[in-house]
């Protein structure tokens, strides 16, 4: 029995992949590839009932963005989901700055739950006109 | 065909800011990249392709990106920059300081707010250096005499690549060795103790708790002499195996972390069998090896800056490492992210005394993150229009501060498509620095290099800094001051 | 075309050609003092009633590069309170007592001052010295690298290879287009590598096999064989430390043997900060007299002052284990940067404060150094910028050397108990006009050995300062107050022929030169050193050797001084 909804923390962060990726143009495919993506633990794709390669939704108190779900390499972190920078992590960051100009990149309460058919993750330009009409 | 190879080529990517790259040119096309990390190579290799980058300049007409002169696109950021009453002028990580220069003398002239990249990177560590100073070193002097490496809450393996292997733990200096040997001996046991996880698949809970016994498995002797590498991190990275101790912190607990082990290098038993998911135990074992080496060096990353505690995090962890100076000799480096950022806080710093956040608007340089960082800006709605250099910040910043940021105009100098640029209502491509125009660049130890120029930039593409002289001209001329 | 300038009626200082306030005019015409311009075409200067002398030259002052760039980034509350708001001929800025680049050209150009040499650069960091020198308008420029504990420096000395240590200085210095050899606590700051410092000029090294004393002597013959202008610039060990005027009394008696004719070869600077008697900081005490009677009898050194002011201010110096000690002393906030191979760096924030005893008894040590040396020509004002207070305050040390009212007023709030201890209080001697000319321009000009510089000659670079007080009816020693107004900002300041300052206030910015000294050794011996460098590099820096050399081009406007060493 598979849960519908995970609770986990959200960090955000570099990987070589998307520090690769940006390199052959912000609006490849290889950079979607790579940053389109959240990395979880196994167990909770296991709880979670999501297949490696499958969408999930990623809801935080800031924004809901659907993104590809890939096994973390290097476990455990069970509890504990990441998504490379850019534009898809960017929508649900929690903006807060704490009055020190930074907001929460890292450490983020958020919602994981296997995306709805109906909600393909979205390319960059669909991604930019959906959030910011234009692009 | 004309085939050269240029030498001692420093790699525009991260802040290890590597000089010792050998690329080979072929017809004035780069075709081979020795020395270099995979982004770097990436970087000589892909980023100068014609296919994701803009050629022409290119200003927005009914909704669309149509091409222009370089002449009209350079009047209309001007005019976008000129008329503006609070423009924020933003990115520089990404360009030489010679660019910047020009970048901070537009913004004075334009009364607005500039701000680079550390607002959101390191820009916490900066404001701590600010409250409690920083005693740091240069990566060489790691080479040299560092016994005890410690990275916090960063992953090089992935974010700098060769920090390792250049700097820190695997590189010969005077006075201490690689420890090369010692990593492959563990990387076998690793491996052969995976195979046997793998078939007992035991409880998450003792997975936690398996790495310090990493070190039990190896010979005493091997770790006694020569340097040793501590990891903290949420999360088990490639560089976490790699270490001698791991310290698994829980997300967000840095700061109980790093109060834990201020006490403990202070002498001060603490009463408890845990700290932020680590048993006191381990941490009492690291505090020996820390205040019993003969020099120490924390690297830390944006772990500390983006999570709870944020510039309380490195407050800490650098009053951690004054602390322990009275024990043997330890400095502290923030990770620094894009070639240049520490650039960019320097020039910053000469010209206006502040490193990030500037704000003009007063006819003098004020500064107040919180109140002048760009992001707070945009999250209030004051900007009224941006200039963004060499960055993307429609791509990384938090999706409310980049709604009025695109809401506003915005004029973007950048060597290639992004996100930002595609938002944008003037585009100016420019030409890659360090690769197809010279210019200056700092390491993430305040160590300044040359960037070279190795080959031609596409036909009409000027470098961020002439860009920018030519828009400073023109803002002048609006103004009745050239 | 130049415009030519004439300045009429002035009195004039001019030490070098033994001028003493008499009536001369001095003409300027394309950038040089020359014997007469055409009075009809010339823009005349009325200086009547006021005092004229070369610009300004300091010796001494923590003003560009890495540690200065780190002073000002750990000080926003420094710069808060005092900031430059953007003319139409200046850009913005902030002070205080680490003004931002262009801020410190201005003040010192509204100061009358025209050269200023930056005394402590790391090599490996002075790409960055030179960007921020051509970001430091008004006045002419260079800077020292930081030689002492250079890792060939000591291995050569070790080995006694006195000219191949030459030959790898006369590389340095060349290639990161530095002016003169710097030594800060020679030997001190390779220990601090380790957390270490040596407590006295035999103290070895650790792992180097060698004493600060051979350190000292070494770089001291590496000067004379190079001919370079300058003397070797020390700080010495112990700096900071109760009971150091030994050290620095030891330090200049260790090269009195290699003094060839009367020429200086050692220059001590900041000597305030060496000169401390006593055991600790309760029983601090002067050692001024005892310093000053050895610079009495010796011609082979000089010495600048390092004269604190009480105020805030920020401490920022080579000396990494010093600095250590200062932020253990004070609990302020502590920036430590050790350069790998070279040198090291701290800085502390610091308050000089009149009612502490040890911060009196300092105050009275610089000044009891300049006035108990007999000889001007040998002690030079400086304030150490910013570490005993910014150069902005040089003014008020002006006044105390001029008036001995001034100085008993400011004795009057000082820490009782440190006044009581003081030679001070018995020194009668004020300095005049002549003599204030010498200690900030004269007397640093021809220490530096710029021989364009310091006067008002036919030839010399037409630099020159003008001050509205008037020698002939204001008397310093009463009337300090005006001195030191004049002094804080010039009637004019004249920069390479032309008008920059006028009454205390930039009317135009310009560009002046980086000086610095090309030397050329003999072409084998250059060929070995290249070729010995490039095989070694990798193993002493973490850059390429290709990337570590500055190219003449990154210079703004490149002075630089063609020297024949001989060797």
């Amino acid at each position: 029995m598979s849960l519908s909804k995970l609770k986990v923390v959200l960090v955000t962060g570099r990987s070589i992949e998307q520090g690769v990726s940006k390199e052959r143009g912000k609006i490849s495919d290889e950079y979607f590839q790579s940053v389109a993506t959240c990395h979880m633990d196994p167990d909770d794709m296991k709880e979670l009932g999501v297949k490696e390669g499958a969408n999930v939704r990623v809801t935080t108190e800031f924004g809901s963005v659907v993104v590809k779900a890939v096994k973390s390499k290097r476990t455990p972190h069970k509890g504990t989901v990441f998504i490379p920078y850019g534009p898809w992590a960017s929508i649900v960051v929690n903006p807060t700055t704490s009055s020190v100009g930074m907001p929460y990149f890292k450490g983020i309460p958020a919602e994981v739950e296997v995306a709805p058919k109906e909600e393909p993750i979205l390319s960059l330009r669909e991604l930019l006109r959906r959030h910011f009409g234009r692009g | 065909m004309s085939t050269s190879v240029v030498q001692s080529v420093t790699c525009p990517i991260c802040g290890s800011f590597c000089d010792d790259l050998e690329l080979t040119i072929e017809d004035g096309r780069i075709t081979k990249v020795k020395n270099a990390c995979a982004m770097g190579e990436a970087k000589f290799l892909y980023a100068p392709d014609l296919k994701h980058r803009w050629l022409k300049p290119m200003i927005r007409k009914d909704e669309e990106l149509v091409e222009a002169s370089l002449e009209e696109a350079v009047k209309k950021a001007a005019e976008v920059l000129a008329e503006a009453s609070y423009p924020i002028l933003y990115g520089w990580s990404s360009t030489c300081c010679e660019a910047i220069r020009v970048g901070i003398e537009l913004a004075e002239e334009v009364g607005g707010v500039i701000d680079n990249t550390a607002t959101v990177c390191h820009g916490p560590s900066l404001q701590a250096v600010q409250d409690v100073g920083l005693p740091i070193c240069t990566l060489g002097q790691v080479r040299h005499r560092a016994d005890v490496i410690v990275y916090w809450a960063c992953n090089p393996w992935e974010a700098h690549p060769r920090h390792i292997e250049r700097y820190t733990y695997f590189p010969d200096g005077r006075f201490q060795s690689s420890m090369w040997r010692r990593y492959l001996t563990r990387w076998g046991m690793l491996a052969q103790r995976k195979r046997i996880l793998r078939a007992l698949s035991t409880h998450p809970y003792i997975k936690a708790i398996l790495p310090p016994l990493a070190r039990y498995e190896l010979s005493p002797e091997l770790f006694v002499k020569g340097r040793k590498l501590i990891v903290i991190d949420v999360r088990r990275t490639r560089v976490a195996e790699a270490a001698d101790y791991f310290i698994q912190v829980k997300p967000g607990e840095d700061y109980e972390l790093l109060q834990a082990l201020r006490a403990l290098v202070r002498g001060i038993e603490l009463e408890v069998d845990e700290v932020a998911g680590v048993p006191v135990k381990l941490l009492e074992e690291v505090v020996d090896v820390m205040i019993s080496c003969d020099f120490g060096v924390i690297f830390f990353g944006l772990g500390l800056t983006m999570s709870r505690g944020k510039v309380r995090n490195v407050d800490l962890a650098i009053k951690l490492t004054e602390d322990l100076n009275d024990r043997s000799k330890w400095l502290i480096a923030p990770m620094r992210g894009h070639f240049n950022v520490t650039g960019a806080n320097a020039v910053f710093t000469w010209q206006t005394g502040y490193p990030f956040a500037v704000d003009f608007s007063r006819g003098y340089p004020y500064y107040n993150p919180g109140e002048t960082s760009v992001v707070d800006i945009l999250l209030r709605g004051d900007s009224d229009a941006a200039l963004v250099v060499a960055s993307d910040p429609v791509a990384h910043f938090p999706k409310k501060a980049v709604e009025h940021l695109v809401k506003n105009p915005l004029v973007v100098i950048d060597p290639s498509k992004s996100a930002t640029s595609l938002m944008a209502d003037v585009v100016i491509p420019s030409a890659f620095v360090g690769i197809e125009a010279e210019g200056t660049a700092y390491r993430m130890d305040f160590v300044p290099l040359p960037l070279k120029k190795v080959v031609e930039p596409p036909a009409g593409l000027l470098s961020d800094e002439e860009i920018l002289r030519m828009i400073l001209h023109e803002v002048r001329k609006i103004k009745g001051v050239a | 075309m130049m415009m030519e300038l004439l300045i009429k009626n002035g009195f004039v200082y001019d030490p070098i050609n033994g001028i003493d306030g008499e009536r001369v005019d001095i003409a300027i015409k394309d950038g040089r003092i020359v014997e007469r311009v055409d009075e009809r075409r010339a823009e005349i200067i009325d200086a009547s009633g006021m005092i004229v002398m070369p610009g300004g030259v300091d010796l001494h002052s923590h003003i560009v590069g890495g540690k200065v760039n780190s002073g000002r980034l750990l000080r926003p509350e420094d710069h808060r309170k005092d900031y430059e708001v953007k003319t139409k001929v200046t850009r913005s800025g902030v002070g205080y007592s680490i003004p931002s680049t262009f801020t410190t050209g201005y003040r010192y150009s509204r100061m009358g001052y025209t050269t200023v040499m930056d005394p402590a650069i790391a090599p490996l960091k002075a790409r960055h010295a030179h960007e921020e020198l051509n970001d430091t308008p008004m006045i002419d420029k260079g800077f020292y690298p930081l030689l002492g504990d250079w890792w060939f420096v000591l291995e050569f000395i070790r080995d006694g290879k006195i000219e191949e240590c030459a030959a790898h200085v006369a590389w340095l210095i060349s290639s990161v287009k530095g002016y003169a050899i710097k030594l800060v606590n020679p030997g001190g700051l390779e220990a601090w590598g380790f957390g270490r410092n040596v407590d006295s000029i035999d103290d070895p090294v650790p792992y180097f096999n060698i004493t600060p004393r051979d350190i000292i002597r070494g770089l001291c013959k590496v000067n004379q064989l190079l001919n370079l202008p300058h003397a070797i610039h020390i700080h010495t060990n112990n700096l900071g430390k109760p009971g150091n005027y030994t050290t620095t009394l030891d330090t200049m008696k260790c090269v009195e043997d290699l003094a060839i004719d009367d020429k200086p070869i050692a220059h001590v600077t900041h000597c305030q900060f060496n000169a401390f008697k006593g055991v600790n900081w309760k029983t601090l005490a002067s050692g001024a007299p005892e310093i000053a009677d050895y610079v009495n009898k010796h011609k082979h050194v000089t010495l600048d002052m390092g004269q604190i002011i009480f105020t805030d201010t920020t401490t920022m110096t080579a000396d990494g284990p010093f600095q250590y000690i200062l932020y253990k002393l004070t609990g302020n906030k502590w920036v430590n940067s050790d350069v790998e191979t070279e040198t090291s760096a701290g800085i502390v924030p610091i308050r000089y404060r009149r009612a502490s005893y040890a911060n009196a008894v300092q105050w009275s040590i610089g000044l009891e150094l300049a006035l108990l040396i007999k000889d001007t020509w040998k002690v030079y004002l400086t304030t150490d910028h910013p570490n005993g207070g910014p150069f902005t305050e040089y003014p008020r040390v002006i006044a105390w050397l001029m008036s001995r009212i001034a100085r008993e007023r400011t004795m009057k709030r000082l820490n009782k108990r440190a006044v009581a201890k003081m030679t001070l209080p018995s020194i009668d001697r004020e300095y005049t006009f002549y003599e204030i000319a010498i200690a900030t321009r004269a007397g640093p000009a021809r220490s530096l050995g710029l021989k364009n510089k310091g006067h008002l000659g036919v030839g010399a670079d037409a630099d020159v300062a003008i001050y509205d007080v008037n020698p002939k009816e204001v008397n310093p020693s009463r009337q300090y107050k005006l001195v030191r107004r004049a002094f804080r900002r010039a009637a004019y300041t004249i920069k390479s022929g032309e008008v920059v300052v006028k009454n205390g206030e930039i009317v135009k910015s310009m560009m002046g030169d980086t000086i610095w000294c090309n030397i050329h050794v003999m072409p084998s011996l250059a060929e070995d050193v290249a070729k010995g460098l490039k095989k070694r590099f990798r193993e002493y820096w973490t850059v390429e050797y290709d990337n570590y050399p500055i190219p003449e081009k990154y210079l703004s406007i490149s002075y630089p001084m063609e020297i024949k060493a001989k060797v």
